[in-house]
C-alpha cells in the first residue's frame, strides 16, 4: 500500500521485492485469507445443521403453510380449500376458542406465579447459608422431572376426590372436592403443577442475583435503606434483562404445555374442554380426527401468536429492562 | 463511600464494644433460623409428592387413598413385579426401547451440534450473522409448527412405528438450544492453541477432534445429560411416531395403566411411574452440580 487515505505517499520500508518473493508473499496472504474464512470448511461442519434447518423446519414451515389452506388427511392427495380452515376456526369451532381461553388462562396465571415464587426463593437462597446446595437441588428437581408423564399421572391421583390435596384440606376442617373432575378447578391442577415446576428460573435468577455489584449495596446500607426499597430500587432494575430472559423463556414453554394436558385429562382434554390446551387440541385434530390441514391451520396460529408475544416482549422490553452497558 | 461515612450525623458512642457485637450475631442467628425454617418447609412441600409416589408404590390398594400418612401400614413390594409384567409388554421391553432411542439422540446432538458449534465459533463466512440468527430464531419456534409436516415427511420415508424419527433429527442438530450453549463454550477455549495446531499443519477437523472435543468436555457431558432426560420425557413426539405397543417406550407404556385404572391396580401404576422417574432421577443425583451450573451459565450470556 502506498497511498494512503490522506493522499500522502508513504514510503515503502522493504527492499524492492523479487519476482519469487512477491509470489509467495501472495500466496501467504491467499492461505491466511482463507483460513479465516475457511474456504468450504465451515460449510462442511455445517452441513447436517443446514440439512435440519431446511428439511425439518424450513421446509415444515412452509408445508405446513400450504396444507392449512387444504383438506388434508394423509392419506389421499391435499385438497385446495382456500381459507376455510381459518374461517371455521375462528367463527364455527367452539372447542378452538376452549382451548384458546384455557391455554391464555394457563399462561397468563402460571407464568407470573412461577417468576413470583422463583425469584423469591432466589433471593432466600442468595446467602451464605448451610446447606445451600441441598435446597437448591431439593426445588430444582420438581422442574427436572415436571415433563415426565409419571409426574403427571401422580398429579391426577393428588388432585383426585380422594387424593392427598383433600387429606391437606381436611387438616384444616376444609371439605375438598374431585378436583381434577370439575371444570372449574381442573386447569389450575395443572396450573399448579406449573407453578411447582419454578426451578429453572430460580437457578437463572441465583445466577443473576450472585453477579450484582456488592458496593451498591453496601453504599445503600450506609445510607440506611429498607429491605423493600432496595429490592425496588436496585435489585429488581439490576435483575431486569434476566427477568425478561425468563418472561420470554416461560411463556413460550407454557404455549408448549402437552403432556400433563394429555394425561391428567386421559388426552379428552376435559371436563369440558377445561384442560384443553392449545397444542392438545392440535394434536387431536391432526393425529386423532387426521384433519391435517385444519391442525396445521391450528399450528400456524399457535407459531404466529407465540410470535406475537415474543415481539410483544421484546417491544415492551425497551422500557424496562436495563443493561449497564 | 468514604465521603459519606464521616459525614454521617450521629455516631453511636462506644460504650461497650463487645455488646452491639453480639447483639448483631444473635439478630443474623435467629433469621438464620428463620430462612432454613421457611426453606425446610418449601422444600417439603416440593418434595411430597414424589414421596407420597414413592409411599403409595409399596402400599396395597385399599391404603393409599385411605391411609394419607407416608409410612406404609403394611407393605406390598408385589406391586413392582406386578407393574412391570403387567400392561401390554413386560415393561424390560419399554425400557429397552427407551434406551435405544435416547441413546441415539444422545449421539445425534454431541456430534451435529458440536461440529455446527465448532463452525459457528471459528469460522468467518458469507452469511454468518444471519445463519447464526436463524439458529438462534428456530430456539424459539414452536415444536408443534411443524409436527404434521414433519409427520408427513417421515409418513412417506415409511418411517412412522419405528424409532428413526425419533433419533435422525438429532444427527441433523435440530435442538438449537445445545448448538448455543457450545458456541458459548468454545469461544471461551484460546484461539491459540488452533492457530499452535494449524502451524503444525492440522486441518480445520484434525483440529476440532483433537483441540476442540476433547476441550469442551463438560459442555458435551451437559449436552449428555439434558438430551437423555428431555429425550426420555418426549412423550409428544414418541406418542405421534410409535404406534403398536412393541415400539412403545416408558411413557408410553405408563399411560397403557391410565386405561385400566378404573378396576385394576393403582399401587402397580405408581409402583411403575416411580421407576420410570429413576433415570432421570439417578442422572440428577450424579450430575446435580453440573445440570444446575449448565443451565445457570446458558442463561446468562444470552
Amino acid at each position: 500500500m502506498t497511498v494512503a487515505k490522506s493522499g500522502e505517499v508513504v514510503e515503502e520500508q522493504a527492499a524492492p521485492a523479487t519476482p519469487s518473493d512477491q509470489r509467495e508473499r501472495d500466496r501467504m496472504r491467499r492461505r491466511l485469507a482463507r483460513r479465516r474464512g475457511g474456504g468450504w470448511w465451515p460449510y462442511a461442519f455445517l452441513a447436517p445443521w443446514f440439512i435440519g434447518l431446511f428439511g425439518l423446519t424450513v421446509y415444515p414451515m412452509l408445508a405446513s403453510l400450504y396444507l392449512s389452506f387444504t383438506d388434508f388427511d394423509l392419506l389421499t392427495p391435499a385438497r385446495w380449500v382456500g381459507v376455510d380452515n381459518y374461517d371455521k376456526m375462528f367463527t364455527q369451532d367452539p372447542v378452538f376458542w376452549d382451548s384458546v381461553h384455557a391455554t391464555l388462562l394457563y399462561v397468563v396465571v402460571s407464568v407470573p406465579l412461577k417468576l413470583a415464587l422463583a425469584l423469591g426463593v432466589a433471593m432466600l437462597l442468595n446467602r451464605d447459608l448451610r446447606g445451600i446446595g441441598l435446597y437448591r437441588a431439593a426445588f430444582y428437581l420438581p422442574s427436572l422431572l415436571g415433563g415426565a408423564v409419571a409426574i403427571a399421572i401422580v398429579w391426577r391421583q393428588v388432585f383426585g376426590g380422594d387424593g392427598l390435596f383433600n387429606d391437606f384440606l381436611a387438616w384444616f376442617g376444609i371439605e375438598g372436592q374431585d378436583w381434577i373432575s370439575s371444570p372449574d378447578t381442573a386447569i389450575y391442577t395443572l396450573i399448579l403443577l406449573a407453578v411447582w415446576q419454578f426451578g429453572t428460573p430460580m437457578v437463572i435468577f441465583l445466577a443473576g442475583l450472585k453477579q450484582l455489584p456488592k458496593d451498591v449495596y453496601e453504599a445503600a446500607a450506609i445510607d440506611g435503606v429498607t429491605p423493600v426499597t432496595r429490592f425496588f430500587r436496585i435489585t429488581l432494575p439490576l435483575l431486569t434483562p434476566i427477568v425478561f430472559f425468563n418472561v420470554v423463556l416461560q411463556i413460550i414453554d407454557a404455549f408448549k404445555t402437552f403432556t400433563p394436558a394429555f394425561v391428567i385429562s386421559n388426552g379428552s382434554g376435559g371436563p369440558l374442554n377445561s384442560t384443553m390446551l392449545y397444542s392438545l387440541y392440535l394434536y387431536k385434530k391432526g393425529f386423532t380426527d387426521l384433519q391435517m390441514g385444519y391442525a396445521s391451520a391450528l399450528a400456524w396460529v399457535l407459531f404466529l401468536v407465540i410470535a406475537g408475544f415474543t415481539a410483544v416482549n421484546f417491544i415492551a422490553s425497551r422500557y424496562w429492562v436495563h443493561y449497564d452497558d | 463511600m468514604s465521603a459519606i461515612t464521616p459525614t454521617r450525623p450521629s455516631k453511636p458512642a462506644p460504650r461497650n464494644p463487645k455488646q452491639p457485637l453480639r447483639k448483631l450475631r444473635s439478630a443474623t442467628g435467629s433469621r438464620r433460623v428463620f430462612l432454613h425454617t421457611v426453606l425446610i418447609g418449601v422444600a417439603i412441600v416440593m418434595l411430597y409428592p414424589l414421596l407420597w409416589m414413592l409411599s403409595s408404590s409399596l402400599k396395597p390398594d385399599t391404603e393409599i387413598f385411605t391411609q394419607p400418612g407416608l409410612v406404609p401400614g403394611s407393605l406390598r413390594p408385589e406391586n413392582y413385579s406386578e407393574g412391570w409384567s403387567g400392561s401390554g409388554n413386560s415393561f424390560s421391553l419399554y425400557i429397552t426401547n427407551s434406551l435405544i432411542v435416547t441413546i441415539g439422540a444422545v449421539i445425534g446432538n454431541v456430534i451435529s451440534c458440536s461440529l455446527a458449534a465448532y463452525a459457528f465459533a471459528r469460522f468467518e463466512f458469507r452469511g454468518k450473522k444471519i445463519w447464526f440468527g436463524l439458529m438462534l430464531g428456530t430456539l424459539m419456534l414452536p415444536t408443534q409448527a411443524v409436527l404434521i409436516p414433519q409427520y408427513t415427511i417421515f409418513y412417506n420415508l415409511t418411517w412412522i412405528n419405528t424409532f428413526l424419527p425419533l433419533i435422525v433429527p438429532k444427527f441433523l442438530a435440530v435442538d438449537a438450544f445445545f448448538i448455543f450453549l457450545m458456541v458459548q463454550f468454545i469461544r471461551s477455549i484460546p484461539r491459540e492453541l488452533d492457530q499452535a495446531a494449524m502451524m503444525d499443519g492440522a486441518n480445520p477437523f484434525q483440529i476440532y477432534w483433537k483441540i476442540i472435543l476433547p476441550l469442551m468436555k463438560p459442555a458435551l457431558i451437559t449436552t449428555t445429560i439434558f438430551t437423555f432426560i428431555w429425550t426420555y420425557d418426549d412423550f409428544l413426539h414418541q406418542l405421534v411416531y410409535l404406534q403398536q405397543n412393541d415400539k412403545f417406550t416408558v411413557p408410553l407404556g405408563l399411560t397403557l395403566f391410565l386405561d385400566q385404572t378404573s378396576g385394576s391396580s393403582y399401587g402397580a401404576m405408581f409402583a411403575m411411574s416411580t421407576l420410570a422417574l429413576l433415570p432421570t432421577l439417578i442422572c440428577f443425583l450424579i450430575f446435580q452440580k453440573r445440570l444446575v451450573e449448565g443451565l445457570a451459565t446458558s442463561g446468562m450470556k444470552g
